[in-house]
C-alpha cells in the first residue's frame, strides 16, 4: 500500500512538473497576449493541481491534507478570477487579439 | 523526487521571468509576474515536504491569497490610474501598452 501511494505521488508530481514546464514554454513562445494566457492557465490548473495532489499522496496526516485541499481550492478560485480580470483589462485598453484572417471581417 | 519537481518549477519561473522582462505590453508582464507568484507558492509547498516540515503550507496559503489580491490591485491601478477610485468614476487613465 505504501509503495502504491508513493508511485501514485511520483506520477502526479512528475506529470505536474511537465505541465508546468509546458505552460512556461507556452508563455514564452506563443505569439499573442491572449494565447499566452492559455499557457499560463495550464500551469495554474493542471500543473499546480497535479503537484498538490501528488503532495497529498505523501500522507503527511489529516491536517496537512486539509491544508493542501484549501490551497488547491483557493488556487482554483483565484486563478480564473485574476485571469478574467486581466483579459478584461487588456481588452478594454484596446489590445486586440491577432486573428489569422484579418481581411475577412 | 521533490528535488526534480523543484527544479521543474524553477525552470518554469525562469521562463516566466524571461517573458516578464521581454513582454511587449504591460499585461504580458503582469501575467508573467502572477505566474511567478503562484509558482513560488508551489515551490514553498514542495520545499516543505523536501525538508519534512509541512508547516510551510501555512505560508503557502498566505502567499497564494496575497498574490491574488496584489494582482487585482495592480490591475486596478493600471486600468484606472488610482487605487482609491470608486466604480462610478470614469477617469480612464491612458494605460501605456
Amino acid at each position: 500500500m505504501e509503495q502504491v501511494l508513493d508511485i501514485l505521488s511520483w506520477v502526479c508530481l512528475i506529470t505536474g512538473s511537465v505541465f508546468c514546464m509546458i505552460g512556461g514554454l507556452g508563455l514564452l513562445r506563443l505569439p499573442d497576449f491572449y494565447s499566452r494566457m492559455h499557457g499560463a492557465g495550464i500551469t495554474d490548473t493542471l500543473g499546480a493541481g497535479l503537484v498538490l495532489v501528488g503532495l497529498m499522496f505523501q500522507g503527511g496526516g489529516p491536517l496537512v491534507t486539509v491544508k493542501l485541499v484549501m490551497i488547491l481550492i483557493i488556487a482554483l478560485i483565484a486563478s480564473p478570477t485574476s485571469t478574467h480580470a486581466l483579459a478584461k483589462a487588456a481588452y478594454k485598453s484596446g489590445l486586440k487579439p491577432s486573428l489569422p484572417n484579418e481581411d475577412d471581417h | 523526487m521533490f528535488a526534480v519537481t523543484m527544479v521543474a518549477i524553477l525552470v518554469t519561473m525562469v521562463l516566466a521571468g524571461a517573458r516578464a522582462f521581454s513582454g511587449p505590453t504591460v499585461y504580458d508582464r503582469i501575467l508573467a509576474a502572477n505566474m511567478i507568484g503562484t509558482k513560488t507558492g508551489l515551490l514553498i509547498a514542495v520545499l516543505g515536504f523536501l525538508t519534512e516540515r509541512p508547516e510551510f503550507l501555512d505560508l503557502v496559503l498566505i502567499y497564494v491569497l496575497l498574490n491574488f489580491i496584489g494582482m487585482i490591485a495592480v490591475l486596478k491601478l493600471i486600468e484606472r490610474g488610482d487605487l482609491g477610485a470608486s466604480d462610478d468614476s470614469v477617469t480612464q487613465s491612458e494605460a501605456q501598452i
